[in-house]
């Protein structure tokens, strides 16, 4: 047996993960024994500041890079860098939704519909734990898009899918929807996760390595048994694959979306998507790269059905979470593309529309979650018939954001489009092109189909309105619209940067 | 003034609309008229410097955009995007005027209704000035978005319905355009450089496959085909004038669907020379097709502006003709015909809507009669009319005839089956105005007033341009043949022998 060796942990390098999961440990301790009127705003005033703290610090290392962070385990070069300010950002706009706390169940662990659970609510409790969930998520977030090898980037998967799952049960009303959303999210999520770790065993049998860089090594060296390394490279895609919501993998996606709290729903779709996509991109790009040929027409074969699926069932949906679930689906196939390029402006184009998609995704549920009756949100597409007449402000504002997401010029929705696609036509494929485009085109339609019923529509007096947003989800939308406009308009300085900045340290 | 000032001008306008109270819709309507008429004489000083002998793109401007992707803040007019922006810039206030009570009643207040067509000029410059494609593109999507919400907004009818049907007819051709421009943009990277400057991109045909030139350059036309409706492309047109209010209408057919001829002049010719020869047989086939199916839905038109859309879509049935016959003439006629429909267009549409306000319906059938009530009312339609039918002494007779004799150098075949449709245009014109203005009076237009004093300042300057071009057109053609004939010869045209040099 070798010796023992001592690991050496650059400490600067990993200070936006510590300064995470420290602000969530300060955070349970909140929970625990702060009195209960005042936990609510230390809490967002916790997260709010552990979150700038950790942008403050990731914006320390800018320029330093290293493979050898942790070990092998933790990679931290320019793809980290942005793809982690990325998450800190999206972070910070969406943690501002948690601070409306009635939306979050009262007793959590009771049954719904049983007395403890009347009892919570009539004593108007408000539970508060969310916040260092989200931290803790966010947290394996950061470490998924920087894990080097194989059983880091696993353990990562588990620490930012776990709170996950128990956020997405945490809706006040509707808890059935609520608690059958998170826990078909952690079945299905549990059983993708041992498809990842059973690629991983495989990889591990092929390449005698559970370094990316070690895989890499093997799969230019050749001399392994390639059906490893197929079923390696496939099953650990099921695993990322589902975290992406890609079809075949996406039947989880409309349910949780739906169900799932809406502030929930924003941080986990526009966060989940940088973190996942980021660690997809290391991967093929880092370890897989060699064996291109091999993986490429899978996963295009997955991106061109998941674009056209995604695109055409969103058109049918009557319920507004599950269409921009649906439509979620769709821009994993978009953003599929980025990685089947493999080149270096798959890599940029990649990192920008993940970025630019998750702002304005964070600011389309906050815009979801303010059209409410009595009994809580709307999200029946009917009822937000006419909602132009009522709050023109906010339903310009949600239209804004559906055409970013349709990609038209002006917004940063086209400029991700544009980025994105001509990247992956650099790469010689025309097919990818032709579908994104075409996919594109019937997406556009069920946008615009909203935008009718919103404008053009006649109101539906039933007691639906818009609720005066709060102060903070304010901050949240008019953040999210300026960030999406300024990149549709000015995208230049931005480009510039991750062009500048983007790459992976092999 | 730089080409980006006056471009911006609207949109000052319009912020400063955005910031008067609404209670004050008379001034917000003379704040947006103010504007439209400050930019129409800034582009005619701006015109009265262009050089009509130099075939180069003048009064540039370039500045850095999104320079990762060799993106240009780019502008500059040759002798055919200028005639098309004096056009545009013309029509706007005559719009703003003629329909100065159509922002009242719609589902948006009147204040947007300004503001949208503000927006919308400034993109209309753009769209014609943009020497960088992917500015042009962005013009030619986002000009969608207003267009869109003055349908549906201010619109009659089933409006929502025409104005989803018109942005995703638009959107589906502007998405296969961006698939070509991406196809271009790759190319231009393999070539040495990105960019998206259109005298670049015109250079790289020669190191493309057939193939890839076919295909690039069916992205652009199909997108162009649909803007300025060829048939088969056509079925959002008559619904969308239907339903939009006369001015919107006016926009749409008027402006807007230039974009799309004018884009197969600068973009499908221009950079993809080969291609479009590949597709020259086609596309006559096409157009003539345009030219008389349009025709032959016009005399069987029962609504009043459903039959303008119909001539609209037999006249740019003639545009596209001009166009890909690449004669001298016919590519000057075809500019020519494209101002000279814009002006005919804007008659017929604002009389038309005058008409229908006052009467309450756009059924031709409704209207017998008004010669005796409401003769200066009758008398411009009749006018309007008789421009749409290229009447000689009017100024579409002069484009109506440079295409064809154009055309017939090349393609004779094709120019005289083009000829019938000046004979059925005699037919769609000539039994409306009958039904319309002559014969007994339909019950119920005893007491429509004739047309007011705003009324007639609108109309005046129209068929002033309509009458003038007719018999003077050649300060028109200076700007244009010089720009046309460059064109014909940048495809590696020669005119054919004998030349008629008409308009010249």
């Amino acid at each position: 047996m070798s010796t023992f060796i001592t690991p050496v942990l650059n400490y600067a390098m990993l200070a936006p993960i510590l300064v995470v999961l420290a602000g969530a440990l300060i955070g349970v301790l909140i929970e625990a024994f702060a009195p209960q009127r005042s936990r609510s705003s230390s809490q967002l005033l916790l997260a709010v500041f552990t979150l700038i703290v950790a942008l403050l610090a990731l914006i320390r290392t800018r320029g330093t890079y290293s493979n050898k962070v942790a070990m092998n385990s933790v990679t931290f070069d320019g793809a980290g860098y942005l793809l982690q300010m990325s998450i800190l950002i999206i972070a910070l706009i969406a943690i501002l939704l948690l601070a409306d706390s009635d939306k979050f169940a009262a007793a959590p662990t009771a049954a719904p519909g049983s007395d403890e659970e009347r009892q919570a609510q009539a004593a108007n409790i408000r539970v508060t734990e969310i916040y260092p969930l989200t931290l803790f998520a966010i947290a394996g977030m950061l470490l998924f898009t920087v894990s080097s090898d194989l059983i880091t980037l696993f353990v990562a998967l588990e620490v930012l899918s776990l709170p996950l799952y128990l956020m997405a049960g945490l809706a006040r009303r509707r808890r059935l929807a609520s608690q059958e959303a998170a826990l078909k999210y952690f079945l299905l999520g549990a059983f993708s996760s041992a498809f990842f770790l059973f690629g991983i065993a495989y990889l591990y049998g092929y390449s005698d390595s559970i370094t990316f860089a070690g895989i890499a090594a093997a799969i230019t060296g050749g001399a392994a048994n390639d059906v490893f390394l197929l079923i390696g490279i496939s099953f650990v895609s099921v695993g990322l694959l589902f975290k992406v919501s890609a079809v075949p993998f996406h039947s989880w996606a409309p349910d949780v979306y739906q169900g799932a709290p809406t502030a929930v729903t924003a941080f986990m779709a526009a966060a989940t998507k940088v973190a996942a996509f980021g660690a997809m991109l290391r991967i093929f790009y880092v370890a897989f790269a060699g064996d291109v040929w091999q993986w490429r027409p899978m996963l295009t074969a997955v991106a061109l059905v998941t674009m056209v699926f995604g695109s055409l069932v969103a058109i049918s949906q009557r319920d507004v979470k599950r269409m921009l679930a649906y439509s979620s689906i769709a821009h994993a196939g978009f953003l599929l593309s980025g990685i089947i390029a493999l080149n270096k402006s798959g890599l940029d184009a990649t990192i920008f529309y993940l970025f630019a998609y998750g702002v304005a995704t964070v600011g389309a549920f906050a815009i979801v979650s303010l059209v409410s009756d009595s009994s809580g949100e709307v999200s029946d597409l009917n009822r937000w018939a006419g909602l132009g007449k009522r709050s023109p402000w906010i339903a310009t504002s949600f239209a804004f954001l559906l055409l970013t997401f349709a990609g038209i010029p002006l917004t940063s929705g086209f400029v991700g489009k544009f980025a994105i696609f001509s990247a992956a036509y650099e790469s010689g494929n025309t097919a990818i092109l032709i579908t994104g485009v075409l996919s594109s085109a019937i997406a556009a339609f069920f946008y615009i189909r909203i935008i009718v019923l919103i404008f053009f529509k006649d109101p539906v007096e039933d007691g639906t309105s818009v609720v005066i947003p709060s102060m903070y989800t304010r901050i949240t939308i008019v953040a999210s619209l300026i960030i999406t406009l300024v990149l549709g308009v000015f995208p230049a300085p931005v480009l510039d940067y991750i062009t500048q900045t983007a790459f992976f340290l092999r | 003034m730089t080409l980006t000032i006056i471009m911006l001008l609207p949109l000052v306008g319009a912020g400063l609309i955005a910031i008067l109270p609404s209670a004050q819709e008379r001034l917000v309507k003379q704040v947006a008229l103010a504007t439209t008429i400050i930019v129409a004489a800034a582009t005619i000083v701006k015109a009265l410097n262009f050089n009509v002998d130099n075939t180069e793109l003048q009064f540039r401007q370039s500045y850095s955009w999104i320079s990762s992707f060799g993106i240009n803040w780019a502008l500059g007019v040759d002798g055919i995007a200028l005639v098309l922006i004096l056009m545009s810039v013309i029509l706007a206030p005559i719009v703003i005027l003629g329909g100065w009570n159509e922002s009242e009643g719609g589902r948006f207040s009147v204040k947007t209704f300004y503001i949208l067509i503000l927006v919308l000029e400034t993109m209309v410059i753009g769209v014609f000035a943009a020497t960088d494609l992917f500015l042009f593109y962005v013009f030619f999507e986002a000009m969608l978005i207003p267009i869109y919400f003055l349908i549906g907004g201010y619109g009659s009818g089933e409006r929502a319905a025409a104005a989803v049907k018109f942005l995703l007819y638009s959107l589906f051709g502007g998405l296969l355009m961006l698939a070509s421009i991406i196809g271009l943009f790759v190319i231009s990277g393999q070539n040495g450089e990105v960019t998206f400057d259109i005298t670049k991109l015109s250079e790289l045909h020669t190191g493309m496959s057939a193939l890839t030139q076919n295909l690039l350059f069916l992205g652009f036309f199909i997108a162009f085909a649909i803007k300025a409706p060829l048939w088969p492309f056509h079925t959002w047109l008559p619904d969308a004038a239907k339903s939009g209010s006369a001015g919107t209408s006016i926009l749409l057919l008027g402006i807007l669907d230039k974009v799309g001829t004018y884009g197969m002049i600068r973009f499908c010719l221009e950079i993809f020379p080969d291609a479009s020869k590949t597709f020259t047989p086609l596309i006559i086939v096409l157009s003539l097709i345009s030219i008389l199916y349009g025709a032959f839905l016009a005399i069987g038109a029962k609504d009043i502006k459903r039959l303008i859309a119909y001539t609209s879509i037999s006249h740019f049935g003639f545009i596209t003709l001009g166009i890909f016959a690449m004669t001298t003439q016919s590519q000057a006629g075809a500019t020519l015909y494209m101002f000279n429909h814009g002006f005919s267009t804007a008659a017929l549409f604002l009389v038309a809507g005058w008409m229908i306000l006052r009467r309450g319906s756009s059924t031709i059938s409704d209207f017998g009669g008004l010669q005796r009530i409401t003769p200066i009312m009758a008398w411009s339609f009749f006018i309007a009319g008789l421009s749409g039918l290229a009447l000689p002494g009017l100024s579409s007779f002069v484009s109506e005839f440079l295409v064809l004799v154009g055309t017939y150098t090349r393609y004779p075949v094709a120019a005289i089956i083009a000829t019938f449709g000046i004979v059925l245009a005699a037919l769609y014109i000539l039994i409306p105005v009958q039904r319309a203005l002559h014969g007994a009076t339909t019950p119920g237009n005893e007491n429509l007033k004739d047309l007011n004093l705003r009324e007639k300042i609108a109309i005046a300057p129209v068929i002033a341009i309509i009458v003038f071009l007719g018999f003077y057109p050649s300060p028109l053609l200076k700007i244009i043949n010089p720009a046309a004939a460059h064109i014909v010869q940048q495809q590696g045209y020669s005119d054919p022998a004998p030349t008629m040099n008409g308009g010249k």
